[in-house]
């Protein structure tokens, strides 16, 4: 099935950390299975980097490879370094993806993005971290 | 590693006899049907002589066959042909839910052209209820079209009783007979249809050769304009290998066709029989009895088609789906969607379509191959873990 680069297919035939966090920190869904794909990303936080990432995905080839990718680009970084995976940077690590899976690299931008919310919320960070963002872009 | 061709409502391969049937003619034997002059002589009566065997397969006069490029030509001749030499009489036309892009999007663009459409739903199992068919008929339909067999989910249609209720209302019907025609009987007098579309290439004939049955005396719009080919009804210099690849291919679906059904009828129920004992949560889609006889099709659950099917191609099988993923424009199958499977389910569709080349062997590598991709791609689901908790937290 030649739609798919190497780099891709190789992330879709092994992919990384794939599985669920027990008691994780954060969780992070988007999709639903209605459109087509669906991503779950767990992550644990200590000392405000993400020492262990899993994800559970439903959805297509790219949307597996990219869950893969982005829980690997994310492993150890710090929160405000995993803030800045953008989806066109996914896609840049996955070399590429055909255009009509394009969406597929938001969604696993915006999975891990939520789980940190998620994280922040429950340490009741979430207002903090806004304005940091926020101070951040000025 | 083992090749197992399992996708053959996309293709099926060419016989070696429809090969060698079509051979000379993209040899020495290379004249225009249009010249007069040996050459020219010699391409004809091969046309015409694959005219007579299409004839034959489908019960009809020669003259009434008109040569195509595929079935998508067909359909669209059909519709548009039909629906604009008719149009002085209403501009009403209706079709089933569940067809083949190349017949719906046709419909389409007459609706853009000023006719109006209705489109006619299917059960749970894919069937057109005649009934409903003839609700939908109005005084101004003028055109009617079913398909006789849905090569996605295999259910075959009641035609004979459609074409009975659509023509009782006055209206012209037609039938995309692309996945039946040399598959199963198909006789234009017995379906008492007006029009039917087939292609050689879904029953070993090449690529760019199809046909449009059209019953004698019907009128309709020719398609391309040009030259007086196929009577004036279809222009352009006839593709002259393909069509007698055709008709060889018809030749031999005649001669063989219950020796073909009974051999695939006995994989796909090897399959059907096989799945569910190995995986759980396996539907099986379209009609159980009335369905084509190498159709398996099925939705898995928890799981997308797409990476099934790449799986499944790194271990050698070829397969289809209609989930969203797997098509260009990711939106799930049209046919699944009509037969009410919800979006979720539909995304685990995965077909395996039969052909003459399969064995017992492979039914069993793909029974042995794919519970392994479908364990991989449900562990990696979140829709999977989710019902193994509510499983748990029912019990």
């Amino acid at each position: 099935m030649p739609v798919y680069n190497e780099k891709v297919m190789e992330h879709f035939m092994n992919p990384r950390n794939v599985g669920e966090i027990e008691n994780p920190d954060g969780i992070g869904e988007v999709g639903n299975p209605v459109c087509g794909d669906m991503m779950t990303f767990y992550i644990k936080v200590d000392d405000n980097r993400l020492s262990d990432v899993k994800f559970k995905t439903f959805g297509c080839g790219a949307a597996i490879a990219v869950s893969s990718i982005v829980s690997e680009m994310a492993m150890g970084k710090t929160l405000e370094e995993v803030r800045k995976i953008t989806p066109a940077l996914v896609a840049q690590e996955l070399e590429g993806l055909p255009k009509n899976k394009y969406h597929c690299s938001n969604l696993g931008a915006q999975a891990l993005n939520k789980a940190i919310n998620n994280y922040l919320k429950k340490q009741g960070k979430a207002g903090e971290s806004k304005r940091r963002r926020k101070d951040e872009k000025e | 590693m083992r090749k197992v061709y399992l996708d053959h409502v996309a293709t099926t391969p060419v016989s070696h006899e429809v090969l060698e049937a079509m051979l000379p003619y993209l040899k020495d034997a290379y004249g225009n049907p249009q010249s007069l002059h040996d050459w020219g002589d010699e391409a004809r009566e091969a046309i015409e002589d694959a005219r007579g065997r299409v004839a034959s397969l489908i019960g009809a006069q020669p003259g009434e066959i008109i040569f195509t490029s595929s079935g998508t030509e067909a359909n669209n001749f059909a519709i548009k042909g039909l629906a604009l030499a008719q149009q002085s009489k209403g501009k009403h036309i209706v079709v089933s839910a569940i067809e083949h892009f190349s017949l719906l999007h046709s419909a389409r663009t007459l609706e853009k052209w000023g006719f109006e459409l209705t489109l006619v739903p299917v059960d749970r199992y894919g069937v057109v209820d005649p009934e409903g068919v003839a609700k939908s008929i109005r005084e101004d339909t003028i055109l009617v079209s079913v398909m006789h067999a849905s090569s996605e989910v295999g259910t075959i249609q009641p035609i004979r009783e459609i074409a009975r209720l659509a023509k009782e209302a006055g209206a012209i019907f037609h039938t995309d007979a692309v996945a039946t025609t040399g598959t199963i009987p198909v006789d234009v007098k017995e379906l008492a249809v007006d029009a039917l579309s087939l292609a050689g290439n879904q029953f070993y004939g090449p690529k760019g050769a199809g046909a449009l049955w059209v019953k004698k005396g019907a009128r309709i719009i020719p398609f391309l304009d040009g030259g007086v080919q196929e009577g004036g009804r279809r222009a352009g210099t006839e593709n002259v290998p393909a069509i007698v690849g055709l008709g060889k291919a018809a030749e031999l679906a005649k001669a063989e066709m219950e020796s073909r059904t009974d051999r695939l009828l006995a994989l796909r129920n090897r399959l059907i029989e096989g799945l569910p004992s190995r995986i759980e949560h396996v539907r099986l889609t379209g009609h159980p009895t009335q369905r084509l006889p190498g159709n398996s099709s099925f939705c898995i659950e928890f799981i997308e088609g797409e990476a099934m099917l790449m799986l499944l191609s790194s271990k050698g099988v070829a397969a289809s789906s209609g989930s969203a993923c797997t098509s260009k424009v990711l939106k799930a199958s049209h046919v699944l969607t009509a037969m009410g499977i919800p979006p979720a389910i539909a995304q685990g569709s995965l077909l395996f379509s039969f052909g003459l080349d399969n064995t017992e062997e492979d039914v069993d590598y793909v029974l042995e191959v794919l519970p392994p991709i479908v364990d991989k791609l449900r562990q990696m689901s979140p829709l999977y873990s989710k019902f193994l908790k509510e499983e748990r937290g029912g019990k």
